[in-house]
């Protein structure tokens, strides 16, 4: 059915949007701000904060702006002095529940509440201060995230961000009336629930009732102290996101400046995950290939397909929790920063005459999770914690900005060597489809030692943001050793955000499907919409980081993880070849069955 | 001082055992449209308060296009004062399911469910027998209807039509933004026609009867009778079915106990009316309408604590989804609080009245809208009681 537009006039001005549009839809078409805090544009409407509340002509009571549908001949008034008193005193109310110690507060100056009760020039005194009584508790148990209630303006943000967008549904209301809030299961802390430490929460919360642990105090100790070498690896996705948190357009690639920054900051060495992205494709792509044959040569029933992806930890603590039967589907590979990590207490160190008691390895990540990840107990076989700290971007970004360091003037600089050279298909990691192009690219190549079919290596079907992709590639003038593989359709899928993944698996699990090979990213968008990343977020924000990220797999030399000369090398000198003996002890991981609650 | 006589009606409990067969059986030899007629003529609106035409409710959800609709009956009396419900589920329940089975087939629903609330539960063996007995009944007559019971879960925010249906639908109950409305997308996204219990009680005697019947009672803009629950310093507590329309000075001269200081019209929502006032008010809707609690307080009650009772009350059956309504309550009971043990200034209720008017305005649903009625109408009549 034909939508059809409806007409109406906000502030005396006329409008017409399709039918179905809000207030909010309709004012930002003339470009009428109209505050808001529930309101998200990634979730479904709550219209619980009201302070979008705007006046209609002839209603007794006010509308809210985000849940109001239009209607034809609606006259709107979005600043009339009802509105404006109303308005004010919702934000006067938030504060009388809300701890406003915005000085010890790690939002404070990315508030949108601060920024309101700014805009409204609200007087806090209007009201009793109520937040004095509720004797609320810091959750801060999980490594990843903490929950600070007395920030909380029940916007269920996070409610509606852990059910819609992740399927995980850690977070929920409790209680009624004066006593709600929101909470977990049983009111257990967030770090012995479903949560998967995404952190998509936080990248939503408008406030700060939800926020990353931060390390960033403890790599500045490090940092300082001459005793110990500090190696920082950085995500792709970090890449396209930093600027952001320092001034900069989305969609800005800022790698040359960032290794500049880190650099100043006083890091000793500044790598990049990258390389180990590159060594998870030859890992991943030479499991895939094992996997294959076991399967389809030596009919093998023990060996499980589809392979799936296990570089997104959220991901991996979810199919924990949710899908414990699919567990032997899961990679073997570590994720890139877990590479990383062992080989910077191992390889790295024993090049570099380091002792590896004395590196302290920190990772620059887009995501919370990692958080989580690094502190894993399988995570340590460098005989060490394998990664010590992980930052998010955010963090990064306020070191670069508590170093004083004039990010913008930065001249761009190189990754310091080894484990400093990447490629296209390492960068790509940080987009939804990405680890499956890599892939391609180079199992492809292994197999036919042919380049992939597609137009300059550009791999499009699972490119986007479509919640599932699905993507075909037909194997034909194979190798002499692969020519099982002759004239296979090598069938992949492709889901990011929970909530697809768990369609996905549930497909999976009830054989309604059938693939080869599936890349999983728990986060939208991918790690370019990780939960570590800079706020705020939405799928334009989304859209332009992916623009880069292929921008820069487009501008790099090699495109092609195998051809990567430094990954070439550590299998050459320390690891022999894909998965090894050497390589399976340090690059390769297990897991564990959660309970679902 | 003359005193006319206050209407008393005898149409609810009313009760010659036929109800369900002779009412039914004429409904279902008449049209549908012709029923919703009969209903919009009649002017009988909601009785649970709200007061929209019970006719217009039904003819909106007919003219929806939907192979699934529902009847909800909402029995979830959950009013401070109201108890008037109870009292019709236990003594005439067959006509409560009659009503149910008349908007059934008014509006094309195959489904109905009545929704009891949790303290209520000692009814349930009795409305299940006589609810299996009715459905029977409607299957002997081919009438593809059948009701159900869904028991609460005990908050008084469940009683608001959105949040009944959230709660039926296994949800947290909390209201929904409106529109879309129930009539457009009810239980389960569906067309649903929800009515009180007493609502559907007259929706059966007006088929009974006819409209004129009822349209003897009452005013232009109040038809007919109401049941009343009576309750406070009054010498005869109980229920009573009456003529809407008459002033609060003839209740009070027929119930109150001679030394009646206020009436709290409509529960702990509804509006408090003092004595200088009695005169002039009307009890329906040109006046003070009621969902049935009429609550008499004499001299001896302090207007402070019915009103801290009420936001105490308030505060914690706010769902606490919205911000005015959540936030609020807490700040008008701590507020008034503050001011009786002057940690505030008396200035400080005007800023409390703001308040009240905020949420008004601005409060999700009629919970939270509606806490402004009693507090602003008692601390503009009783502001010397909350100050000292």
């Amino acid at each position: 059915m034909a939508k059809y537009e409806v007409n109406l006039k906000i502030n005396d001005i006329p409008v017409s949007v399709e039918e179905g549009s809000t207030i909010l839809d309709a004012a930002k078409k003339l470009n009428f701000r109209v505050p808001t805090l529930c309101h998200h544009p990634d979730l479904c409407v709550a219209g619980n904060c009201r302070v979008c509340v705007v006046e209609q002509k002839g209603a007794r009571a006010l509308a809210a702006a985000c849940a109001t549908p239009v209607s034809e001949g609606m006259e709107i008034f979005t600043n009339s002095a009802k509105v404006r008193t109303a308005r004010k005193n919702i934000i006067e109310l938030l504060l009388s529940e809300h701890n406003s110690e915005c000085t010890n507060c790690y939002k404070n100056g990315k508030c949108e509440l601060q920024e309101l009760a700014h805009e409204y020039r609200v007087n806090e005194n209007n009201y009793l201060k109520l937040i004095l009584n509720k004797g609320y508790t810091i959750d801060d148990l999980s490594p990843a995230i903490i929950k600070d209630d007395s920030k909380c303006i029940r916007c269920q943000r996070c409610v509606r961000t852990c059910a819609e967008l992740q399927h995980v549904s850690a977070l929920a209301v409790g209680y009624k009336g004066d006593h709600q809030k929101i909470t977990t299961f049983f009111e257990k802390p967030m770090h012995s629930v479903v949560c998967t430490n995404c952190g998509q929460c936080i990248n939503r919360c408008p406030t700060g009732a939800l926020i990353e642990k931060n390390y960033i105090d403890q790599v500045w100790d490090c940092i300082n102290d001459p005793n110990l070498h500090v190696v920082v690896q950085t995500a792709p996705a970090v890449r396209v996101g930093l600027g952001e948190d320092l001034g900069l357009d989305t969609g800005h690639r800022v790698t040359g400046k960032m290794v500049a920054a880190m650099k100043r900051i006083g890091f000793d060495s500044v790598l990049d995950t990258d390389f180990t992205a590159d060594l998870t494709i030859m890992e991943e792509g030479t499991e895939l290939l094992t996997r294959l044959k076991k399967v389809l040569v030596e009919q093998d029933t023990n060996t499980a397909l589809p392979m799936m992806t296990s570089c997104s930890p959220g991901w991996i603590k979810f199919i924990e929790h949710k899908f414990p039967k699919l567990l032997d589907n899961l990679s073997t590979c570590k994720s890139p920063q877990q590479m990383f990590g062992s080989l910077a207490k191992t390889y790295f160190a024993q090049k570099k005459g380091l002792k590896a008691d004395k590196v302290v390895s920190v990772s620059i990540m887009p995501c919370t999770a990692k958080k989580f990840e690094a502190n894993r107990p399988e995570m340590r076989a460098s005989g060490y914690q394998d990664v010590d700290y992980v930052l998010t971007t955010r963090e990064l970004a306020m070191m670069i900005r508590q170093a004083g360091v004039d990010f913008n003037e930065l001249p761009d600089e190189k990754y310091d060597s080894i484990m400093g050279e990447s490629t296209g298909a390492a960068v790509i990691f940080g987009a939804t489809g990405g680890v499956m192009e890599a892939a391609l690219r180079t199992a492809y190549e292994i197999v036919t030692g042919r380049e992939v079919p597609f137009q300059n290596l550009d791999i499009v079907p699972v490119r986007g943001f479509e919640g599932i992709k699905e993507a075909k590639v037909q194997i034909t003038g194979v190798k002499p050793e692969w020519s099982f593989l002759e004239g296979a359709e090598l069938s992949c899928a492709i889901a990011h955000g929970l909530t697809n993944a768990n369609t996905l698996m549930k497909a999976v699990s009830e054989g309604k499907v059938s693939y080869h090979f599936i890349e999983i990213m728990a986060c939208p968008g991918g790690c370019l919409g990780g939960g570590g990343q800079p706020i705020p977020t939405n799928e334009d924000i989304r859209r332009k980081r992916m623009e880069a990220i292929y921008d820069e797999d487009t501008h790099m030399e090699i495109r092609k993880s195998h051809e990567n000369p430094e990954v070439i090398a550590i299998y050459e000198e320390f690891l022999g070849h894909p998965n090894s003996h050497k390589a399976h002890e340090l690059l390769h991981t297990h897991y564990h069955p959660r309970k679902n609650y | 001082m003359e005193n006319t006589r206050l209407h008393k009606v005898d149409l609810i409990f009313e009760n010659d055992g036929t109800c369900a067969t002779t009412v039914l059986d004429k409904v279902l030899s008449r049209k549908p449209e012709d029923i919703i007629n009969d209903m919009i003529d009649s002017g009988l609106k909601g009785r649970g308060g709200a007061g929209f035409l019970t006719g217009l409710k039904w003819k909106f959800t007919r003219n929806e296009d939907s192979d699934v609709k529902y009847v909800v009956c909402n029995a979830d009396e959950g009013e401070p004062g109201t108890f008037k419900d109870r009292e019709i589920l236990d003594k005439v329940p067959e006509k409560v399911f009659t009503g149910m089975a008349i908007a059934g087939y008014a509006i094309g629903a195959k489904e109905g469910i009545l929704y009891l609330r949790a303290e209520y539960n000692f009814l349930l063996p009795k409305l299940e027998r006589m609810m299996n007995e009715f459905n029977k009944a409607l299957q002997a007559k081919k009438l593809d209807f059948t009701i159900d019971i869904r028991s609460g879960s005990g908050a008084y925010i469940c009683g608001e039509e959105s949040a009944l249906f959230e709660s039926i639908e296994g949800k947290r109950g909390e209201p929904r933004n409106k529109p879309p409305y129930p009539t457009v997308s009810g239980l389960f996204g569906k067309p649903t026609v929800i009515n009180n219990v007493e609502t559907l009680v007259y929706a059966t005697m007006i088929s009974k009867y006819g409209p004129d019947r009822f349209k003897e009672f009452g005013t232009k803009d109040s038809r007919g009778s109401k049941v009343f629950s009576i309750s406070g310093d009054t010498p005869n507590a109980g229920i009573y079915e009456l003529g809407l329309g008459m002033s609060v000075q003839q209740f009070v001269d027929e119930f109150g106990d001679g030394d009646t200081k206020a009436v709290q019209i409509g529960g702990a929502s509804g509006m408090c009316v003092p004595r200088k006032k009695f005169n002039d008010t009307i009890i329906g809707y040109e006046g003070v309408p009621t969902g049935g609690s009429m609550m008499l307080f004499n001299s001896s009650r302090s207007m402070y604590n019915v009103l801290h009772d009420y936001l105490d009350f308030f505060a914690e059956e706010s769902c606490g989804q919205c911000t005015p309504c959540r936030v609020g309550c807490q700040q008008l009971l701590k507020g008034i609080e503050a001011v009786k043990n002057k940690n505030k200034t008396p200035d400080y209720l005007e800023n409390l009245k703001k308040l009240a008017e905020t949420m008004k305005l601005s409060a999700k649903c009629g919970l939270g809208q509606s806490v402004a009625n009693p507090f602003i109408s008692i601390v503009d009549n009783f502001r010397e009681e909350i100050i000292y």
